[in-house]
C-alpha cells in the first residue's frame, strides 16, 4: 500500500501559487483549456468572417481579398495547432493522466507549469500578429515557400516572422508538456495499474504524445529555416527567382523540402488530434451503454498501429506537387492501410453498443456523432487517399469538407462530449442537460449543413483558396445558393457555441451539484476520496488497483459498475478478459 | 513503483532512487527528441546538397579543438560519475567541475571557428553548406548551454547533499556523452559528407 505525507501541509497556501504558478496538474489542465478555449473563439470567428465573404461577396467591404487570407491562415493554424494539440494534450492530459493511472501529480510539475506559460506566451505573440504592421500571415496555414515570404503575401513582413516564432515557442511547450505526459505514465502508475489495464484515454493521450514529441521537430526544424530564409536571408528553402520585378539574392533552395518536413509532421497531426479522440470516446461509449470495451487489447494495438502508419504516409498531401510514381504508390496504399486499424476501432465501438443498455445523455450524443463524423470523413479520406482521384479533387472544396469532418468537427465533437463527462470531476456540478442537448443538435446538425454541400461543391469543381467566385463561367447559380445556405448554417454554429459558453460559466456557479461519481464510472479519476480532487489527489494512501476499467454489468455484481480499486471482494467473476501480469489479485 | 511517493513544496518529490528512475526515463525521451530533430536537419542537409550549390565549406582546425574539448569533457564526467557511486566526493566534484568546464571550453572554442570563418567571408547566407553550419552549430550549442544548465544544478546539489547527487551524476555524464556523439555526428556530415555521397543517398548519382 502506498503512503504520502500529511498532504495539507504542504498545500500551496497563496492565490499565486494556488490558482497561478501552480504546479498541479489539475489547475495547468484548466488554464490549458481556458486558453485553447479563448484562442479557438478568435479561430471560429475568422471563419464566420471568412464565411461571410464567400456567402455574400462584396457586401463586406473590410474583408478584402488580403484580410481574407490572413482570416484563413489564422483560422487553420489556430484551430489545428494552437486550440485543438493544447486542448486534448494540455488540457485533458494534464488533467486525466495523473488521475486515470493513479498518481499524485506528474512526474514534473514545475516542468508541467513551464509549459502552460510558454505555451501562453506563443499564443500571445500569434495573437500579437494582428496588430503588427502588415497584419497576421496569409500566407495559408501550411505555410509554403516560396510565397510564404515573398512580397505579394499578406502579412509577408512581421506577420510570417511571428508566426514561425509562436510556432518554434509552442513546440517548446509541447515537447516540456510531452516528456511529462509520458514519463508520468511509464513511471508513475498506482500499485496494480498495469499498461493493460489503463483506460483508452490514457493510451491515446499517450500514444499522441510520443507522435508529438516525434512530428513537432520537423516543424521545428521548418520553421527555424524558414525563418532564417526570412530574417538572414539564407536559402534553405528558396530558389533562385524573380519576385515583383525584382532579381532576390535567393537561390538553390528547395520548396519541396520545406513540404517534405512540413507534412512530415502535418500527418501525425491529425492523429496527433485524433487519437486521444479515439481513446475519450472509447470510455464515453463503454460509461455511457454500460458495456465493457469491446476487444480492448485490439483497441490498444490498433492506436498503436495507427500512430505508427502515420509517420509514414505524409507524401499524400504532396500528390499534387509530383513525386516518382513508385513513391505514390507506396504512400497511397499506406494512407488506404491507415483505414484497417481505424475499421477496428469503429467495429469495437459498435459492438460495445451492440445491446448496452445506451444512455443518451449529452457525452454519449457527442460520442455517437463522432463516430458517424469520423466515418464520413474517413470515407473521403479514401478518395482522397488514390493519386488518379486526389489531384483532380485536391484543390476544390471536397478537400476542405473532407478535412473539416475528420479533423475539425469530430474531434471537437469529442472535446464536447469530454467536457460535458469530466465537467462534474472538475467542479463538482453537472452541466445543464437542457442547453446542453440543445447546443449538441445545433452543433452536430449544423456542421453536417456546412460540410455535407461543400462534398458536392468539390465535386462540382469549385476551387477552394478563392476570395470571389464572381465572373467564373463554370460555376452555376446554384453553387452560390448553396455558397449562402453554407454560410448561414457557419453563423448559426459559431453561435450555438455561446450556449455552450454559458453553460459553463453558469453551471460552474449555479449548476447542479453531482456526486463524486455521477456516471457511476469504473475508471480511477471517479475514486477519488474528494470531488473536485484535492491538491496530491488521492489524501494520505494512494488507490490499488484490481482490474481494469470496463468492469460494467458483471453478472453477480452489486452494482453495474466495479471501480477499479475497489477490493476483489466487491466484486464476483473478475471480468478482464486477460491475466494482467504483476497485478495483485 | 509509487511505494512512497511524497508531497512536498506543492511538487511531487520522490525518494532518490524513484525520482532518478523518472528523471533517467524524461531524458532518454528528451535525447529521441533532440535525436530526431538533428536527424531531419541532417536529411535536410543531404537534400539540400544535391543540386548545384552542393558543395561543402573546409572545416577550420578549432573544430578538431572543440571535439577534444567535448570527448575530454565527456570522459571526465563518466569519472565524475563513477567516482560518486564510489563515494569518493572530492574526485567527483573536481572531476564535474573539469567536465562542465570544457563544455564551456568547447562553445568558446565554437565561436573562435565561426570568427574564423567569417574572416573568410563564409557567411550564413552564403552557399547552403555554410548556412547550414553555422545553423546546425549553433542549435548544438544551444543544446551544450541547455546541458551546463543541468551541470549547474547537479554541481550546486552535490555541495549541499553530496550522497543525492549520485544519480544526477549520472544523467550528467550520459547527457554530456549524447552531446559528443550528436557532435561528431555533425562534424563528420558537414565536413565529410561530398556531393559524390549526396547524389548516391538522393539516387541522382
Amino acid at each position: 500500500m502506498a503512503h504520502a505525507d500529511d498532504a495539507s501541509l504542504h498545500e500551496p497556501q497563496s492565490f499565486w501559487t494556488r490558482y497561478v504558478w501552480s504546479q498541479d496538474h489539475k489547475v495547468i489542465a484548466i488554464q490549458y483549456a481556458c486558453t485553447a478555449i479563448v484562442v479557438g473563439l478568435v479561430g471560429v470567428v475568422l471563419s464566420n468572417l471568412m464565411r461571410l465573404q464567400l456567402g455574400f461577396p462584396g457586401q463586406f467591404e473590410f474583408i478584402n481579398a488580403e484580410r481574407y487570407y490572413q482570416f484563413v491562415t489564422m483560422h487553420g493554424m489556430i484551430m489545428v495547432i494552437y486550440l485543438l494539440t493544447a486542448l486534448f494534450l494540455g488540457g485533458f492530459g494534464n488533467y486525466l493522466i495523473p488521475l486515470m493511472v493513479g498518481a499524485r501529480d506528474m512526474v514534473f510539475p514545475y516542468l508541467n507549469m513551464l509549459s502552460y506559460w510558454v505555451y501562453l506566451l506563443s499564443v500571445l505573440v500569434l495573437i500579437a500578429s494582428f496588430f503588427v504592421p502588415g497584419g497576421p500571415t496569409g500566407a495559408g496555414w501550411t505555410l509554403y515557400p516560396p510565397q510564404a515570404i515573398l512580397p505579394g503575401t499578406p502579412g509577408n513582413t512581421w506577420g510570417i516572422i511571428l508566426m514561425l516564432v509562436s510556432l518554434v515557442i509552442f513546440i517548446v511547450a509541447t515537447t516540456m508538456g510531452g516528456l511529462n505526459y509520458v514519463t508520468t505514465v511509464l513511471q508513475a502508475r498506482t500499485e496494480g495499474m498495469t499498461l493493460l489495464r489503463m483506460p483508452l484515454t490514457v493510451w491515446g493521450i499517450f500514444v499522441a504524445t510520443i507522435l508529438a514529441l516525434l512530428a513537432f521537430p520537423a516543424l521545428f526544424v521548418s520553421g527555424v529555416m524558414m525563418l532564417l530564409d526570412r530574417t538572414l536571408g539564407t536559402s534553405f528553402f528558396m530558389p533562385a527567382l524573380v519576385s515583383m520585378g525584382q532579381v532576390t539574392n535567393y537561390k538553390g533552395g528547395s520548396p519541396l523540402l520545406f513540404q517534405h518536413l512540413f507534412w512530415f509532421f502535418g500527418h501525425p497531426e491529425v492523429y496527433i488530434v485524433a487519437l486521444p479522440a479515439f481513446g475519450i470516446v472509447s470510455d464515453l461509449i463503454s460509461v455511457h451503454a454500460r458495456k465493457c470495451i469491446f476487444g480492448y487489447r485490439t483497441m490498444v494495438w490498433a492506436i498503436i498501429a495507427i500512430g505508427v502508419l502515420s509517420v509514414i504516409v505524409w507524401a499524400h498531401h504532396m500528390f499534387v506537387a509530383g513525386m516518382n510514381p513508385y513513391f505514390a504508390f507506396f504512400f497511397a496504399t499506406t494512407t488506404l492501410v491507415i483505414a484497417v486499424p481505424t475499421a477496428i476501432k469503429v467495429y469495437n465501438w459498435l459492438l460495445t453498443l451492440w445491446r448496452g443498455d445506451i444512455h443518451l445523455t449529452v457525452p454519449m450524443l457527442f460520442a455517437l456523432a463522432f463516430v458517424c463524423t469520423f466515418v464520413i470523413g474517413g470515407l473521403t479520406g479514401l478518395f482522397l487517399g488514390n493519386v488518379s482521384v486526389d489531384i483532380p479533387l485536391s484543390g476544390t472544396y471536397f478537400v476542405v469538407a473532407h478535412f473539416h469532418m475528420v479533423m475539425g468537427v469530430a474531434p471537437l465533437l469529442v472535446v464536447f462530449g469530454g467536457i460535458y463527462h469530466w465537467f462534474p470531476k472538475v467542479t463538482g456540478r453537472l452541466l445543464d442537460d437542457r442547453l446542453g442537448k440543445l447546443h449538441f443538435w445545433i452543433t452536430f446538425l449544423g456542421t453536417y449543413a456546412i460540410y455535407f454541400p461543400m462534398h458536392y461543391l468539390g465535386v462540382l469543381g469549385m476551387p477552394r483558396r478563392y476570395h470571389n467566385f464572381d465572373g467564373y463561367q463554370f460555376i452555376p447559380a446554384s453553387a452560390h445558393s448553396l455558397n449562402v445556405f453554407i454560410t448561414v448554417a457557419a453563423l448559426i454554429v459559431g453561435a450555438a457555441q455561446l450556449l455552450f459558453l454559458f453553460n459553463l460559466a453558469w453551471s460552474a456557479w449555479r449548476g447542479r451539484l453531482a456526486d463524486a461519481n455521477p456516471w457511476r464510472a469504473a475508471s480511477l479519476e471517479w475514486q477519488t476520496p474528494t470531488t473536485p480532487p484535492r491538491h496530491g489527489n488521492w489524501g494520505p494512501q494512494l488507490p490499488v488497483v484490481y482490474r481494469w476499467a470496463y468492469a460494467y454489468s458483471v453478472p453477480g455484481a452489486p452494482q453495474d459498475f466495479i471501480a477499479q480499486n475497489a477490493p476483489p471482494e466487491a466484486g464476483s467473476a473478475e471480468p478482464e478478459p486477460y491475466e494482467a501480469k504483476g497485478a495483485p489479485a | 513503483m509509487t511505494s512512497a511517493t511524497v508531497l512536498s513544496g506543492g511538487a511531487l518529490e520522490r525518494p532518490d532512487a524513484a525520482a532518478g528512475q523518472a528523471v533517467a526515463t524524461g531524458l532518454w525521451m528528451f535525447m529521441g527528441v533532440a535525436t530526431v530533430l538533428f536527424s531531419l536537419f541532417l536529411m535536410a542537409y543531404v537534400m539540400r546538397m544535391d543540386g548545384a550549390e552542393g558543395y561543402p565549406i573546409a572545416m577550420p582546425w578549432q573544430l578538431w579543438l572543440s571535439t577534444g574539448l567535448l570527448t575530454a569533457g565527456s570522459v571526465m564526467m563518466q569519472r565524475a560519475s563513477v567516482a560518486a557511486q564510489a563515494m569518493r566526493w572530492s574526485r567527483a566534484r573536481t572531476l564535474l567541475l573539469a567536465g562542465g568546464a570544457c563544455a564551456l571550453a568547447f562553445l568558446g572554442v565554437q565561436l573562435w571557428a565561426w570568427q574564423v570563418l567569417h574572416a573568410l567571408h563564409v557567411v550564413p547566407a552564403g552557399n547552403a553548406a555554410a548556412s547550414f553550419f553555422y545553423l546546425l552549430t549553433a542549435l548544438h550549442g544551444l543544446h551544450v548551454a541547455g546541458g551546463l544548465v543541468a551541470w549547474a544544478v547537479t554541481a550546486r546539489g552535490l555541495l549541499r547533499h553530496a550522497t543525492r547527487s549520485v544519480w544526477r551524476m549520472a544523467l550528467c555524464a550520459r547527457y554530456w556523452h549524447f552531446l559528443l556523439a550528436v557532435w561528431a555526428v555533425l562534424f563528420a556530415t558537414l565536413g565529410w559528407l561530398t556531393p559524390e555521397v549526396v547524389r548516391l543517398i538522393c539516387g541522382t548519382g
